[in-house]
């Protein structure tokens, strides 16, 4: 079998990554674009590139994922690729005919210098973009951070570069999304109405990344943020920043730009990071907490009670995005469970520290890593090690579940084997009910199936 | 959708078959536009596909995460033994190195992968950053091949050298240096390789499987369930027998230049390209009437069980129409006789990477009115699905959702195979899958198909 390749033991390794806990910025952009209306993300870089991103993205989602690319040759590798995103320009205006296109930059168009955002002012200054169009773009190299950087960094850039204060403020609070599923945006839609207030979330991919059969095959599908809630961010009242790695550089970036104040939460994933989000609505924007979040909030602690259980001290290994883990780290805790490993290829001190803060506190023992080296190829190696009852972390992981025989929950970026994570949410009181759901599932599945004749009972 | 034409430059790589007409070439072999939605690729994926399946090497990606990221375990080619290929193995390389250099990291990493797994050889895979920034991949490969003895084979796959074809070269080129390497003593002179047969859904071992039935040792398959032994000994085989004609042609005129050995184009794809290739390998060997005689028994044994049994989805599939986009063109060919033998027609059909001999030769193959299309991209797919009515499409991962939303069927003929298509099974396991599809009682609930409330 194919991880039989993982030997136990653990050696220090200075250069190689093996079986990566993570993919590089581009994608992630890609990603982000998608959540504006009538946006055509564009990778300024060679043909592979997008290919590979529109692949991943597609079996991710089982859609359309529409990009173009500057495909570079060797020429432009040599002169600089100002004329091909030009050309790109041209060329996708007069025959996609987007409303918007946002260019992320790629390994090779950083190392050659090419310079976004002077070649974006070009652009704009030859007149090669038409009224009310527009070109944005977010600088992506692909040997700083991971995807989740460039998810970040285009998020970031989506709001410097349409965010437009008037001077009066309008009577809304903006909610910026953390990488998390179409679904989980819908999902913080929905409680933002519940909650009553109005939002402008961004980015936004459900209608876009979740689009109905209809027969034909729109570009540029229903959903996504539009360019006046984008430019009108400017003007709301605060902003919350769902997950301090992928969503508050925008945050901060809006602050500077508008002066729009903002707060830093985690993506409510889990019980107490979504009582979090919801007293940060509450308290930002004055208002009560409808009853029936109230009652959604019962029934997750109802069930968290009900099995208890099944759940104490059950030993799980995670690999993921900085943003999503440390909740979810939070609510494994929550329900008594253990995490044994957690690994992140996200490099980044802040991560570092928070969850470093998270374990220190409720369990030090914890194997953690994160950046360099942090792949799946350790998480493997510590499980050899110390086993565990439960793995969770994207498809790939399936390997090591097989290799260990143990219950694998699929959950992350990305999820290449299996449908759901775009129409059902793991956020708010009851998305962190069906992951609670998943979890039990899983392990008490395992129990049934492994226990013996005389112990395999109806009422578990 | 509809009112969007075919992109602006790129009217010569369309083409309506009107043999009414006097039409110019359809132009091919060109770069994508900038700013096009391209279905294709680059260099290093084409160098990627082609040695991926080399079971017992390891494939170390140099660079940035992503491109070993994307291609770990993304290719369905089954190995009998070992699997290292299935493995994602980076360099990582950062904003210092991109600043400093690679090497270090790159001899390091190599070192490192070597004592872990003790493989046979190393393929060592440039992307597009570590051209610009000069590390000499030649030099260190030859340093550590000196020092752990075993082959390190540089593989010159940035990204942005040309097109996904310029990959496949790059990927011989580093299997021409291994063929020659081993020792030809023992292989009869009743011999072939397989050339551009990658073992998806264990193709090559049904086709292998026929070949020795015939009475041929087959020395070595490039590069489906691969071994480097077998490679390096492939020089002693008399003939090269080549599928996909885009990866594996240079190759063949390779080893034909420099051993001596000639080589045949086939297809296993379709009764008649299946049968074909048998009898056009055993026509090679004439002073051996009976391998002559064992080709004409298993094709006359394969299709005495396969015509009946493909004749209740031929009844239901006579008058649909199909649309193939696939990478090579030689595919095409083979599809298009597939799907008449199944009582389909073809509406388009088109290729990533096809020359100006394939779309000659395809023009020549299809009927009147069927869209020949080059390099195409989803807005001109699906304008001509929907114009021309096709019931099914025949491409990859970035085509099915496209099917799917147009609603009408779909079948994967690349990486994502997941039974094997080669050989009379194939033709079976083809038609099931497109009879499935076609077939299918969803596509009834799409609104285009009046299925609305």
């Amino acid at each position: 079998m194919l991880l039989r390749h993982t030997s136990k033991e653990v050696k220090v390794r200075e250069g190689l990554t093996i079986n990566p806990a993570k993919t590089c910025q581009p994608i992630g952009a890609m990603y982000a674009a998608l959540g504006i209306h009538g946006c055509l993300p564009h990778s300024h870089g060679s043909q592979g590139c997008c290919s590979y991103h529109r692949s991943t993205l597609t079996r991710h989602y089982k859609e359309p994922v529409m990009a173009a690319t500057s495909s570079f040759t060797e020429g432009a590798s040599v002169f600089g690729g100002q004329a091909n995103l030009l050309a790109a320009i041209d060329t996708i205006f007069a025959v996609y005919d987007p409303d918007i296109i946002a260019v992320h930059s790629t390994c090779l168009s950083e190392t050659i210098g090419d310079d976004l955002q002077q070649i974006t002012k070009k652009a704009s200054d030859d007149g090669k973009i038409p009224e009310g169009k527009y070109v944005i773009y977010a600088s992506t190299p692909s040997f700083v951070g991971s995807h989740v950087t460039g998810y970040s960094n285009m998020v970031a850039g989506i709001a410097t570069q349409f965010a437009e204060s008037t001077g009066v403020k309008k009577s809304q609070y903006n909610i910026i999304a953390g990488w998390m599923e179409p679904s989980d945006m819908r999902e913080i839609k929905r409680l933002a109405k519940v909650m009553g207030i109005n939002i402008v979330l961004f980015p936004d991919t459900s209608d876009v990344l979740d689009a109905p059969q209809t027969g034909k095959h729109v570009f540029y599908p229903k959903g996504g943020t539009t360019v006046e809630e984008l430019k009108s961010s400017g003007d709301s009242l605060a902003s919350l920043a769902l997950g301090s790695i992928s969503a508050e550089p925008a945050a901060i970036a809006l602050e500077k730009k508008c002066k729009v104040p903002f707060e830093t939460l985690d993506i409510p994933i889990g019980l107490t990071a979504t009582d979090r989000f919801i007293m940060g609505i509450s308290k930002v924007a004055g208002v009560t907490v409808p009853d029936e979040i109230t009652a959604d909030r019962g029934r997750l602690v109802d069930v968290m009670c009900d099995m208890e259980q099944y759940l104490h001290g059950k030993r799980v290994a995670l690999f993921g995005d900085p943003d999503q883990i440390l909740p979810l780290t939070e609510f494994l805790l929550d329900l008594g469970m253990k995490p044994v490993h957690i690994v992140s290829g996200t490099p980044g001190q802040k991560f570092e520290k928070q969850m470093r803060q998270l374990l220190d506190e409720r369990s030090p023992e914890t194997n953690f890593k994160s950046g360099l080296q942090a792949d799946m190829f350790l998480l493997h190696q510590w499980m050899k090690n110390e086993p565990v009852d439960l793995l969770i972390g994207n498809t790939y992981g399936k390997y090591m579940a097989r290799d260990e025989d143990i219950p694998f929950i699929r959950f992350g970026f990305p999820i290449l084997d299996r449908i759901g994570h775009s129409y059902f949410p793991n956020i708010g009181y009851s998305g962190s009910l069906r992951l609670l759901e998943k979890i039990l599932n899983a392990i008490m599945d395992r129990q049934d199936r492994d226990a013996l004749e005389e112990k395999f009972e109806l009422v578990m | 959708m509809e009112q969007i034409g075919i992109l602006e430059g790129r009217e010569r790589q369309v083409l309506e078959k009107n043999s009414g007409v006097a039409q110019a070439d359809i132009a091919c072999d060109t770069s994508s536009l900038s700013g096009s939605v391209s279905q294709r690729a680059c260099v290093f994926c084409g160098s990627r596909v082609v040695l991926y399946p080399v079971a017992d090497a390891i494939h170390l990606v140099h660079g940035p995460i992503g491109c070993a990221a994307y291609t770990w375990d993304i290719r369905g080619a089954v190995s009998s033994g070992p699997e290292l290929h299935r493995l994602s193995f980076s360099t990582d390389l950062q904003e210092m190195d991109v600043i400093y250099g690679g090497e270090k990291k790159l001899y390091k990493s190599l070192i490192e992968l070597i004592e872990q797994y003790k493989p046979k050889a190393a393929f060592i895979y440039s992307t597009c950053i570590v051209g610009l920034i000069g590390d000499d991949i030649e030099a260190i490969c030859k340093k550590v091949a000196r020092e752990t003895g075993i082959p390190v084979l540089p593989v010159h796959s940035e990204g942005f050298k040309g097109t996904k074809k310029d990959g496949y070269k790059a990927a011989c080129h580093a299997l021409m240096k291994l063929i020659g390497t081993g020792s030809t003593e023992d292989i009869s002179k009743y011999s072939i390789n397989i050339l551009g047969e990658f073992n998806l859904a264990g193709e090559a071992w049904i086709i292998r499987q026929y070949y020795e039935k015939m009475g041929i040792e087959v020395v070595a398959t490039l590069t489906g369930d691969g071994r480097i032994d077998a490679v390096r000994r492939a020089h002693g085989a008399t003939l090269n027998v080549v599928q996909c004609s885009g990866s594996m042609t240079w190759l063949a005129k390779e080893m034909e230049e420099k051993y001596g050995i000639p080589y045949i184009r086939v297809s296993y794809f379709g009764i008649e390209d299946m049968s074909k290739s048998l009898y056009d390998v055993a026509v090679k060997f004439p002073d051996r009437p009976d391998i002559m005689e064992a080709a004409k028994q298993i094709v006359s044994e394969e299709v005495k069980t396969l015509y009946p049994s493909l004749q209740k989805f031929k009844k239901a599939l006579t008058g649909k129409k199909a649309a193939i986009y696939v990478g090579g063109a030689f595919k095409t060919f083979s599809l298009i006789k597939a799907l008449r033998s199944i009582g389909m027609s073809v509406v388009l059909a088109g290729s990533q990477t096809g020359n100006q001999e394939d779309y000659a030769r395809l023009k020549e193959m299809c009927d009147e009115g069927t869209v020949i299309v080059d390099d195409s991209n989803p807005v001109e797919l699906s304008k001509f699905i929907l114009e021309k009515g096709a019931d099914l499409l025949i491409g990859g991962v970035k085509e099915r959702p496209i099917a799917f939303k147009l609603g009408i069927g779909f079948c994967d003929h690349n990486h994502e195979r997941k039974i094997p298509l080669a050989g009379f099974v194939g033709m079976y396991n083809f038609a099931l899958e497109v009879y499935q599809s076609v077939m299918s009682p969803v596509w009834q609930f799409a609104p285009r198909k009046g299925g609305s409330l």
